[in-house]
């Protein structure tokens, strides 16, 4: 094979894509179809709470597009960090909607299904031979933080997805992956540059971002030949310049230099983004810089307990300019008012929009103010019962408190529902961000079949 | 030397987490021009980022010029990880307003 083409529809699956794009992209005749299904933007809770942040229904819509394809064409689907975590819940869900779309379309096929969530007693065994360090700034890693643990993935690299190719895969569907794999698999077992596929995996992972203009939900195609590839997006409407697909290269990432990943590290230093026509850009110069020992990114979460909020407003100048003693004695009042109840173990916070709301996690930052406040009222506590009793309480002491120099006396707060209060369920945390020493690049990653 | 805004000499100016602990902070110049006298002065530096967002130099991980796409990265250490309790922002997408009103001298 001269050349490897990867079509790449969306930028996460079920965010969707224009039919006639990947019609155009079917046409070029590409070697594999791949897209990326997760990622930890959305925060803690969907790894936690074992379900995607994206639409069962959306997934549906796209897969049910992109496996007929494929099998007509004859070529493998490869799909990264099911149901947008990785854990076994998310890529038990995924394998739903597949025998769905498999039934429903009469297909037959081979799905392969790559796991990544690891036992608690294989990660506390990897921290007694010492194969965990911290990832960034976070502290080492202890058996107590994975006892706490609801699951814990680790970002496979392509070498269980080459395994999964070789045995005669149609479909793959993998736990959590690194961004770049699915795309660069079946190249990298052909034999082209390492460096390059991966490359052009972080690119194409994103699907038509990198274009001008940008979208997450549209699809781009990717060319990879020996000394370079050539991304391009498949919709007319879009094109790619050298400068968007630069760009790119910083787009979530540290250092733009510098992309590790399983086994090693992207090198940018001398990278080149060629302009080949209006719409397609070519790249080459990227090098794959190998670490000794092979390293897999760890991710978990743990439950620090059960969420109720309350937003309520503010139009009142008086109560503005008084906010932060407000907040204050309501919070002294709600400590003392469960002190002798067995609640003290709460957490309460009230977020206020129009006073550096969005701005609070610098608080040297320099004050805004407005004439509306938003305050959302926040409590976390063991219980969903406690956390409602406590947001409920601090709401109704708020509504009602007697601040300094108060003339509306009626109600201090501009409730948008009824009721005003929202359960929201589980709150988790990120407490697993660490890198795992591996030996066997696949045998943490078990591999299991259907056959449709 | 002349003082200018940020907003006046670039095109983007946006904020992201950069997984889950760091937050990566973009500025891409609108011309090549403007970005290597920018990055001859070294008027983007860790000095003027952390008063403005009242962090320690510690706390930034990288500050890189990125010639390729005429931009500047600087990502720095998440005040919280995203999503624990008392955040405001969990994408980390709506932390680049103070980079906006920076006023830089070259």
């Amino acid at each position: 094979m001269k050349e490897i083409r990867v079509l790449s529809p969306t930028a996460i699956l079920g965010y969707g894509f224009p039919e006639e794009s990947f019609i155009e992209g079917m046409r070029r005749k590409p070697h594999v179809i791949a897209v990326d299904a997760g990622s930890t933007d959305p925060g803690p809770y969907y790894l936690g709470a074992g379900y995607s942040f994206t639409d069962r229904n959306a997934v549906k819509r796209d897969l049910a597009i992109m496996i007929p394809a494929a099998l007509e064409a004859g070529i493998p689907v490869m799909i990264g960090t099911a149901g947008g975590s990785g854990a076994r819940p998310h890529v038990e869900e995924t394998v739903d909607i597949i025998k769905e779309i498999a039934s429903e379309q009469s297909l037959h096929f081979k799905l392969v299904i790559l796991q990544s969530e690891f036992e608690k007693e294989f990660v506390k065994e990897k921290i007694r031979k010492g194969d965990i360090m911290p990832l960034g700034p976070v502290d080492e890693l202890k058996e107590s933080d994975v006892d706490e643990s609801i699951h814990i993935v680790a970002q496979m690299g392509e070498e269980p997805f080459i395994k999964a190719l070789e045995s005669g895969a149609n479909v793959i569907l993998a736990g959590r992956s690194y961004d770049p794999c699915e795309f660069s698999a079946l190249a990298i077992q052909q034999g082209f540059d390492k460096a390059l596929a991966i490359h052009m995996g972080k690119i194409l992972e994103c699907a038509a971002i990198t274009a001008l203009p940008g979208s997450g939900s549209d699809c781009m195609l990717g060319t990879l030949r020996e000394d370079s590839f050539v991304v391009e997006p498949l919709n007319p409407i879009r094109k790619c310049t050298a400068l968007s697909v630069a760009a790119h290269s910083l787009y979530e990432k540290s250092n733009p230099y510098i992309l590790p990943g399983p086994g090693g590290a992207l090198d940018l230093h001398e990278t080149k983004f060629n302009q080949l026509s209006d719409t397609q850009v070519e790249v080459s110069g990227t090098k794959f810089i190998p670490t000794e020992e092979y390293f897999v990114k760890l991710e978990g979460v743990r439950r620090v307990g059960y969420r109720t909020m309350s937003p309520a407003a503010t139009h009142d100048p008086i109560m503005i300019s008084q906010i932060d003693t407000i907040i204050e004695k309501v919070r002294e009042r709600v400590i003392d008012n469960f002190r002798n109840s067995g609640m003290k173990d709460f957490y309460l916070d009230f977020k206020i929009y129009g006073k550096k709301g969005v701005m609070n996690m610098f608080p040297k930052t320099a004050d805004s103010t407005s004439d509306e406040l938003l305050i959302i009222i926040e409590a976390v506590a063991p219980t969903q019962e406690q956390a409602n009793t406590i947001c409920g309480f601090a709401r109704s002491t708020m509504l009602h408190y007697g601040y300094e120099g108060r003339i509306s006396t009626a109600g201090n707060l501009a409730f948008p529902f009824s009721p005003s209060d929202c359960k929201m369920g589980a709150v988790y945390e990120f407490n697993v961000y660490h890198l795992m020493r591996i030996e066997d690049t696949c045998e943490p990653f078990p591999m299991s079949f259907i056959e449709f | 030397m002349a003082k200018y805004k940020l907003t006046e000499l670039a095109s983007v100016i946006r904020s992201k987490n950069s997984g889950p602990y760091e937050l990566t902070f973009d500025v891409i110049f609108k011309d090549f021009e403007t970005f290597y006298k920018v990055k001859e002065a070294q008027a983007i530096n860790k000095q003027n980022f952390c008063e403005i967002y009242g962090i320690p130099e510690s706390d930034i991980f990288h500050l890189v010029y990125f010639d390729p796409a005429k931009a500047v990265k600087v990502t720095i250490r998440r005040p919280i990880a995203s999503g624990a309790l008392g955040e405001t922002d969990v994408y980390g997408a709506q932390q680049h307003a103070p980079l906006m009103a920076l006023e830089i001298e070259f």
